[in-house]
């Protein structure tokens, strides 16, 4: 029961806020110290497993790229390009970044897109730029809402495609441990039975940028009315 | 080949290059925590393989106590005005859309071209890790696009990805933190003390009970440690091999694939999965930490509710 200790760390310290950093690694360290591993043994292994994971924080070197062309104005590119759009709404637009998500995921395609690759860069400025075609400048907490969204639908897209995908790790994890446990299964079989959870992840975070979209125009014209009245 | 080694090389220079434009940057007077910082992660890019294992636990320390004690802070390289980005944005027009869709246009033609070519015998592209190998590629590329379509000066790229870094800051470096996290946890034996008190203490007589302890438990157990794929071993083993699929006859493909996707929807509520739900809204600039994961939440509850209802509807005999 002690080993659970270092989980409490990781609950109570992110919840309470503190630097994550620092609560990973005091959480590695309760946990040795509770299983009776040495301090030095953990921060080996925390070192040796952080050396093995570099290619985890290897995709930042995409962050010039995104930095060089929003210095260039792309974000501003992007509100424009929606502008032209008078009649796309924000529920459409993310509908359909959500479907793209997941057709490209489920293709094996993941890195095609990602918060810093298309979020940050094009799909938050669209999205901003949809909601503000209707009413105007948004106040902070209403564009930091959409970003938000955006992010979201990214993830909820990506998660609920990739497994589609045959060649996916969790797949393999999948298959790896089920042969070991003496049940032998194609990649394929189990890829099929993702496509039942695509289609409701669909449904169902489809319907709720449609309501997100719907609150964003009553808050909106609740909003212009109360200008009105003043 | 291109190896892996490559990009680490690439990733190394870029950090070294943010340490350095940090030390000199006299807008923040934090300017040397993030020199620091950003020096540890380039060596750790450069020279990770040398240090040993100690060595690499003393450097996850010490960027842990610069981040925890506020060392950090936001560096402001020169960059354009709101005001002269609409200007360059009408001026350019569509042409912005060349770099930023060269991205995914070149990994595409990396994936799918470059990738099954060998040269001499050896493959092209490091199998493994082809797509990372193709994403470094493709950021190249589109950077020389930038700066030659878009008339962008030659450090530009650094400088604003270094200011993007900043934004970010910590967050950038806590999933892979978290990874080692999960090895310590690990060795400690986490997984299979939670695997044992779930199977111990659970009722699971019937088949909507166990569908419901495997599938909520892969979402909670997937909370804890952060991703799924440290679930999936040990409540399958403790609960989705021996009673779904032995004692209810469940199929194998159909329980193991909902119990993994079920873990996803715990992915979608826990700040341990940062790369997906803590860096985000670090690099949207959203005041509120977790605002990323509060959209989430009624997605990822709807979704479990989905899962269970498939795999009880539809991965048992009738």
């Amino acid at each position: 029961m002690l080993t659970l200790l270092g989980v409490a760390v990781v609950v109570l310290g992110f919840a309470a806020r503190f630097n994550p950093l620092l609560v990973v690694v005091v959480a590695a360290l309760v946990t040795g110290l509770a299983a009776g591993v040495p301090p030095l043994t953990v921060l080996a292994t925390l070192g040796k497993a952080f050396n093995e994971n570099r290619f985890v924080s290897a995709v930042l070197i995409v962050l010039p790229l995104v930095g060089v062309v929003e210095r260039a104005g792309l974000q501003e590119r992007a509100r424009t390009l929606i502008a032209r759009f008078r009649g796309l709404s924000v529920g459409p637009l993310l509908i359909a970044y959500l479907l793209f998500r997941q057709i490209t995921a489920a293709i094996g395609l993941i890195s095609i897109g990602g918060h810093a690759q298309t979020v940050r860069p094009l799909i938050a400025p669209m999205a901003e730029g949809a909601v503000e075609n209707r009413v105007g400048r948004l106040p902070p907490e209403t564009t930091h809402r959409i970003r938000a969204m955006a992010s979201a639908t990214e993830n909820v897209g990506v998660f609920f495609g990739e497994d589609i995908f045959v060649a996916i790790g969790s797949i393999l994890l999948m298959v790896g441990f089920l042969s070991q446990s003496g049940i032998t299964l194609d990649p394929l079989q189990l890829s099929v039975w993702a496509i039942p959870s695509a289609v409701c992840a669909f449904l169902i975070h489809g319907t709720r940028l449609v309501l997100f979209d719907l609150g964003l125009r009553r808050a909106a014209q609740r909003a212009s009315r109360t200008a009105a009245a003043e | 080949m291109i190896k892996l080694g490559v990009v680490y090389v690439l990733a190394g220079l870029m950090f070294a290059a943010f340490a350095v434009f940090s030390a000199t940057d006299r807008s923040n007077p934090k300017r040397l925590g993030n020199a620091a910082f950003w020096g540890l992660v380039s060596l750790s890019f450069l020279a990770g393989d040398r240090l040993g294992d100690l060595g690499n636990g003393f450097l996850v320390v010490g960027l842990a106590l610069i981040a925890g004690l506020g060392l950090l802070g936001r560096g402001q390289p020169a960059t354009t005005s709101p005001q002269e980005r609409q200007a360059l944005a009408a001026r350019f027009g569509e042409k912005l859309f060349i770099p930023a869709l060269a991205l995914p246009v070149v990994l595409v033609f990396a994936i799918l071209v470059l990738k099954p070519l060998h040269v001499a015998g050896q493959p092209l592209l490091e199998p493994k890790q082809s797509t990372l190998v193709s994403l470094a590629l493709a950021a190249v590329i589109a950077i020389g696009l930038a700066l030659i379509l878009l008339r962008q000066p030659i450090l530009s790229p650094l400088q604003e990805g270094r200011r993007l870094m900043d934004t970010v800051g910590w967050a950038a470096l806590l999933p892979q933190v978290l990874a080692a996290l999960g090895a310590v946890f690990a060795l400690a034996g986490v997984g299979k003390v939670i695997g044992d008190l779930v199977t111990h203490w659970l009722p699971m007589d019937t088949r909507a009970a166990a569908v419901a302890v495997y599938c909520l438990g892969m979402a909670g157990f997937t909370m804890i440690m952060g991703n799924a794929f440290a679930a999936f071993p040990v409540l399958t083993a403790g609960v989705g091999l021996p009673i779904l699929m032995h004692r209810f006859g469940g199929h194998p493909a159909a329980v193991a694939s909902l119990g993994m996707l079920s873990g996803f929807c715990g992915t979608l509520m826990t700040p341990l999965a940062a790369n997906f739900n803590l860096v985000p809204p670090a690099l949207l600039e959203l005041p509120d930490r977790y605002a990323v994961i509060k959209a989430q939440v009624p997605t990822a509850l709807l979704m479990l509710a989905a899962n269970m209802v498939l795999m009880y509807a539809f991965a048992f005999p009738r």
